[in-house]
């Protein structure tokens, strides 16, 4: 039988299965901790670092932090808030990133968080990157100017005999996400949705597919991020 | 002493421009150009993107006429995705025209209301802080919230079929993503009766009303500023009918000969050129049978309603008839009745905004079509401003890798070059101060055009307009600034 455990998320009584990790134990709570990189259900890595709260006075991501009993952890604090806004921010400063006639614009998680963050202007300076589109796949394009790297793809989209069709490639401010050529011609139809589905931003794009949710239908079009799970 | 005069920023037109009119020793105008002064560059940077998002990222170059962007690369995607108009389901064919009327309908009464009535109701030389939209709110309370009413009602039909007021998605390559419900259109059609389509129909044949009344007090006036013979171009339909959402491309000369035979705008670089001159963004587009010289044409309502047999509504077809009637059937060179024609073009928006919103066509499910892949697509459609060419080509991998628009702005560059010049004959000829209400006057012939100069070199903004008079060695004899309003 699974034990369960009590904690508090900024002073609120919680309770969930010991060993939970804490951003799945929150929603369980009614409580929105921001991610990028998770996804339920797979070994989550911290690679977005946005999902960060402070356990016990102390830093940590809580995606990879399991739950235990009596853990103090503070989501919501000024400080917190910076820190993820600035975090959101140096993504749209990293890369190129126009909402105005991406496809993924409405159904974007980091749109959404964005403006769940009230980022307007970033702080930093834009890089403007000059980075390629790989569009040469039947049915994937992927725009390496909107890729934050969150590994999504790489740790979700396996081909039939578990290998990766996404991997990383090259090193520091050069590291990349390749797209297995050989896999991606044989890649179904569905993985390939499920691929584009993914990707928290609009960085791969399912061909044949953009545009065709109108405005209004789109996820976040009438739920902002989170408010979901608010109550 | 040779003077030069400056007219910069050139105001209440979208963009911005500027004017030079060179005065000679005679206190005569021997030279005008009208110099368009921001670059955009889209057909650039739309390189080395996706095809797909033609439709959505170009008609970023404007806030006015997305529309017209927004389709017209819909048009030529639809035939990268092998669904040319033939192969185009019904619903979002009519989707798109509702869509486009809706934008005709907005933009049209945006002009007219927003930016030309105050020059018709306070006259041109009026004070400067009357001739503005709040002025004629002040003054003509009913007309101004017709206009206002008129503008917002084109925009929730574009909301309601692009899912936006401005820079909407609706129109994808093959088709529409979204279709109109019974519900929503019945409440276009009898809803609020004081925002509904027969009202509309109603308030625009008022706008005409309201111009033929200016017409008849300063007829001199319409009728001779800024007036010149020119070519003609438009597109028509199968039947030389007006068609602004799709049809083959006719020309006629200032005598109403045909020059230009309803040829397939797939074909436009056989027939049109585009030549640069180094003082201006904006290029000279010519027809190539007639030379640069004598090849330039007038785009936008004057040139629709020179061009086409007939208008397919009927109360617009009795304005166009009355129209016609006045040059005797012949083409109209009088560039002030371009507001005329842009009225009656209004009136012919709100019918048939009317007409499409019965059609259950509008609430089928079939939304989008996909054929055999083409690396080719050319759009063209009749933006509110005139004929809008855009021209696509891809590679193996999908993306752009060339981009051409001819916007209708760009066509009408020599026509507006030659109205200022016939303005500024017409006001500065023989007169030694220079007035706010000179100034206006050259406006009020650029004005006319209904000029999109974001669009046609691919910002919007109001700076304060300056004038400088210099003499032959470039010393400045006098300087006359126009704050901000």
């Amino acid at each position: 039988m699974n034990e369960l455990v009590n904690f508090t998320i900024d002073k609120k009584e919680c309770m969930s299965t010991k060993g939970k990790y804490l951003v799945d134990a929150a929603a369980e709570n009614g409580i929105y901790i921001p991610t990028l990189c998770n996804i339920t259900g797979i070994q989550p890595r911290g690679a977005c670092r946005l999902c960060t709260v402070k356990v016990n006075g102390k830093l940590t991501t809580a995606c990879t932090t399991p739950v235990y009993n009596n853990m103090e952890v503070e989501n919501e604090s000024p400080e917190l808030q910076d820190l993820r806004k600035s975090i959101i921010e140096l993504m749209f400063a990293d890369g190129n990133h126009y909402c105005p006639y991406c496809e993924k614009s409405g159904d974007c998680e980091l749109q959404a968080i964005a403006y769940r963050y009230r980022v307007t202007v970033p702080r930093f300076p834009y890089s403007f990157p000059k980075r390629e589109i790989e569009a040469g796949h039947p049915l994937l394009a992927k725009d390496h100017n909107r890729c934050i790297l969150c590994k999504r793809c790489i740790k979700a989209v396996k081909d039939d005999d578990g290998r990766s069709i996404f991997a990383f490639a090259r090193r520091s401010h050069k590291l990349t996400i390749s797209v297995d050529t050989r896999l991606s011609h044989v890649m179904s139809p569905e993985k390939a949705a499920y691929a584009a589905e993914i990707c928290p931003v609009g960085a791969i794009l399912l061909k044949g597919a953009a545009f065709k949710k109108p405005i209004g239908e789109r996820k976040y079009d009438k739920k902002p991020i989170g408010t979901e799970l608010e109550m | 002493m040779i003077k030069n005069i400056t007219i910069e920023p050139l105001t209440r037109v979208e963009g911005h421009g500027k004017v030079t009119l060179q005065v000679d020793e005679h206190g005569n105008i021997s030279s005008s150009r009208l110099h368009i002064v921001e670059f955009r560059g889209f057909e650039k940077f739309i390189q080395g993107r996706p095809y797909w998002e033609a439709p959505v990222l170009v008609q970023r170059l404007c806030g006015i006429c997305p529309v017209s962007h927004h389709l017209a690369a819909a048009k030529a995607t639809d035939e990268i995705v092998g669904a040319g108009v033939e192969h185009l389901p019904e619903t979002a064919l009519k989707m798109r025209q509702l869509m486009h009327y809706g934008q005709f309908f907005q933009s049209h009464a945006l002009h007219f209301f927003h930016l030309s009535s105050p020059d018709f109701l306070f006259g041109v030389d009026a004070p400067v802080s009357k001739r503005n939209v709040l002025g004629v709110a002040a003054e003509f309370s009913d007309l101004a919230r017709q206009g206002i009413m008129m503008r917002k009602f084109g925009q929730e039909i574009i909301e309601a079929t692009a899912g936006k007021k401005i820079h909407g998605t609706g129109a994808i390559p093959g088709g529409i993503n979204k279709n109109l419900s019974p519900e929503q259109r019945k409440a276009f059609l009898h809803g609020d009766p004081e925002f509904n389509a027969s009202r509309m129909i109603e308030w625009a044949e008022g706008a005409i009303e309201v111009f033929l009344n200016y017409h008849r007090d300063n007829r001199n006036f319409v009728d001779g500023f800024a007036s010149f013979p020119s070519n003609h171009m438009s597109m028509v339909n199968e039947d030389g009918g007006l068609d602004i959402y799709h049809g083959r491309l006719r020309a006629v000369n200032a005598e109403g000969e045909k020059i230009l035979k309803d040829i397939d705008y797939r074909d436009y670089l056989q027939y049109i050129g585009e030549e640069v001159r180094a003082w201006s963004y904006m290029k000279f587009p010519y027809l190539k049978s007639l030379g640069k010289e004598k090849g330039w044409y007038r785009v936008g309502p004057l040139a629709r309603l020179n061009c086409c047999d007939y208008i397919p509504t009927p109360r617009a077809q009795e304005a166009f008839e009355k129209f016609r009637e006045y040059t005797n059937g012949k083409p109209n060179n009088m560039s002030m009745h371009m507001h005329w024609a842009r009225l009656i073009e209004t009136l012919f928006a709100a019918e048939m905004i009317e007409r499409l919103l019965q059609d259950d066509a509008l609430s089928g499910e079939t939304l989008s079509y996909q054929g055999t892949k083409k690396f080719e697509g050319i759009g063209v459609i009749e933006a509110p401003r005139g004929t809008l060419i855009h021209h696509y080509r891809i590679g193996d991998d999908d993306l752009i890798t060339m981009a051409n628009l001819i916007v209708s702005t760009t066509h009408n560059n020599q026509p507006m070059n030659e109205a200022v010049f016939r303005a500024a004959q017409a006001t500065f000829n023989g007169r030694t101060i220079v007035t706010e209400g000179m100034l206006n006057a050259v406006e009020v012939a650029v004005r006319a055009y209904d000029p999109c100069l974001s669009c046609a070199t691919h910002a919007l903004g109001q700076m304060p307009l300056m004038v400088e008079i210099q003499d032959a060695d470039g010393n400045i004899l006098d300087t006359r600034i126009r704050e901000l309003e």
